[in-house]
């Protein structure tokens, strides 16, 4: 099902940081994709025609799980001025399909403590930034899955 | 269809030269390769002019503004890190299809330093950090985690990669440095994103190169054969469909076609390819284009760095230049540049870097979001 309540008290009021971050208006957020319904290719996002077998007007949206594991990643030590280094810049396979790039928290930007293929999940916090007007966001991040 | 030759090629000294406008950059390139075939503008029937960062500006004009504004056609063009490539590709297609018989192309950037990439548009906040990393070294640093993922490739291998390239351009006078950098200094200069350090991220440097290309009834007119260069293939691709290319740039599928692609039009396996001036944007990235471009099993490519087959001597040497992390990665000149790296092989004129009897080389460019460039060229006969 869709992420825990306590992931998402938070989320009421703030806008979402990708267009991919769904949000209900109860509070609720999770990962949105597309599926074609022609050839099965799962995407990240909305879309209208597959870029896989380009089939048009076929996708349908779905949730996408916050459930996967750690494909890749590159852990950041050099970043834009006023980005807090290091980080861990992480792609995540979610279960059931659809891929997504974010920020791994909760481990050690240490390579002998992180392991491609360690099992993940997607967690909603409230973006430690705003945007000129004042708006708050919500940002999606992952952790380790014990 | 006519075969095409570049009958003249050279490239500036790669540095930093603030104070010389874009135009001027890539006006002095034109007229080392005008000079270099011993020809004029007045014998140019069209400019293919490759720059990135002024895209929008109409630099082929302007060069033309500062070499001879014959009237000539002149095509702009931008594809990333394969924009050069690309402008060589677009006049080798004009050629091709018979409606010129030699055309000038020029690639040109000027850089400022740090990073490239980033997430994040206009609206909202900025991405870089709560979205992971959009910044290329972090980008080609899971490119290449995905190669040791797959095949257990080692940071010392991916560091290796960047003292090979710096050890070429100790003999390449017109590369940005000329410094040997032990194995050492790679791994142990500022980690940027891990696993590529300072020194396995290409350098920022301003440049400018030329190509003069024709058709070979007008390069036999010219009297040029003697020093013309074949192109025996030139081929470009983007990223197809891969699960998971929306988040992680595909630049190995591309490349994979590519090279398939091009070594089927030149007639020729990878085993006859005497030297490659490949994409090493990163360290991590030329580990990846070995297996790509065929020069050895994906699994072996660490092996195969290791084993010097693509140093200087070896058996494929890779980017004698000192690539794009020595000889510097002015992102529109690149591609032009590789094919006058080539080129000057294959003349027989690369002095102390030279690869012997070369006979074919191939140059490679990636642009990120994905392009691929490739050519195969061939000596003159």
């Amino acid at each position: 099902m869709s992420s825990t309540a306590s992931n998402n008290s938070e989320a009421t009021g703030l806008l979402p940081i990708a267009p991919f971050l769904r949000i209900s208006d109860q509070g609720e957020a999770h990962l949105e994709g597309s599926r074609c319904k022609s050839c099965g290719a799962v995407f990240l996002g909305e879309r209208a025609t597959c870029s896989k077998c380009t089939t048009r007007d076929q996708m349908e949206a779905i949730e996408l799980s916050n459930r996967g594991e750690l494909y890749v990643y590159s852990i950041v030590f050099r970043s834009f001025p006023g980005v807090e280094v290091p980080y861990v810049s992480a792609v995540v396979d979610l279960e059931g399909g659809g891929t997504v790039k974010g920020t791994l928290l909760n481990v050690d930007p240490d390579p002998e403590k992180i392991r491609m293929g360690m099992p993940v999940e997607v967690i909603y916090r409230k973006a430690p930034r705003k945007d000129a007007e004042g708006n708050e966001y919500l940002t999606y991040y992952f952790q380790p899955r014990g | 269809m006519s075969d095409v030759y570049v009958v003249g090629a050279d490239m500036i000294k790669f540095g930093r030269f603030p104070a010389i406008s874009v135009p001027k950059l890539g006006a002095r390139a034109a007229h080392m390769a005008l000079d270099d075939a011993g020809l004029t503008m007045n014998d140019i029937q069209a400019l293919y002019s490759g720059n990135l960062v002024q895209a929008a500006a109409m630099v082929g004009q302007r060069i033309l503004a500062e070499i001879g504004q014959t009237g000539i056609p002149v095509v702009n063009c931008a594809n990333a890190c394969a924009t050069g490539a690309t402008a060589f590709r677009e006049g080798w297609m004009s050629i091709k299809a018979g409606v010129y018989d030699v055309v000038l192309c020029v690639g040109t950037e000027q850089m400022g330093k740090g990073l490239l990439g980033g997430g994040g548009g206009k609206k909202g906040i900025p991405t870089e950090g709560l979205l992971g990393s959009g910044t290329m070294p972090a980008v080609f640093a899971e490119a290449g985690m995905e190669h040791q993922r797959k095949y257990g490739t080692t940071l010392e291998q991916f560091a290796g990669v960047s003292v090979k390239n710096h050890h070429h351009s100790t003999m390449n006078p017109k590369a940005m440095y000329q410094i040997e950098t032990p194995l050492e200094t790679v791994m142990n200069a500022e980690m940027i994103a891990y696993p590529n350090t300072k020194l396995m991220c290409s350098v920022n440097v301003d440049g400018a190169a030329a190509a003069v290309i024709c058709s070979e009834q007008k390069a036999r007119e010219l009297g040029l054969m003697s020093r013309a260069v074949r192109v025996r293939a030139s081929v470009l691709t983007s990223d197809p469909y891969q699960e998971r290319n929306l988040q992680m740039p595909d630049v190995n599928t591309c490349t994979q076609r590519a090279a398939s692609t091009a070594y089927e039009a030149a007639g020729v396996g990878p085993d006859e390819i005497d030297l490659v001036e490949l994409h090493d944007c990163f360290a991590t990235a030329e580990i990846l284009h070995y297996g790509n471009l065929g020069l050895c099993e994906p699994e072996d490519a660490g092996a195969f760095l290791d084993d010097g087959q693509t140093t200087l001597g070896g058996k494929c040497p890779v980017n004698v230049s000192g690539g794009l992390l020595s000889k510097g990665h002015p992102l529109g000149a690149t591609g032009i540049a590789n094919i006058y790296e080539i080129c000057t092989h294959l003349r027989g004129e690369a002095g102390k870097r030279q690869v012997d009897g070369a006979k074919l080389g191939l140059t490679h460019v990636i642009g990120l979001g994905s392009a691929c460039g490739i050519h195969i060229l061939e000596r003159p006969s």
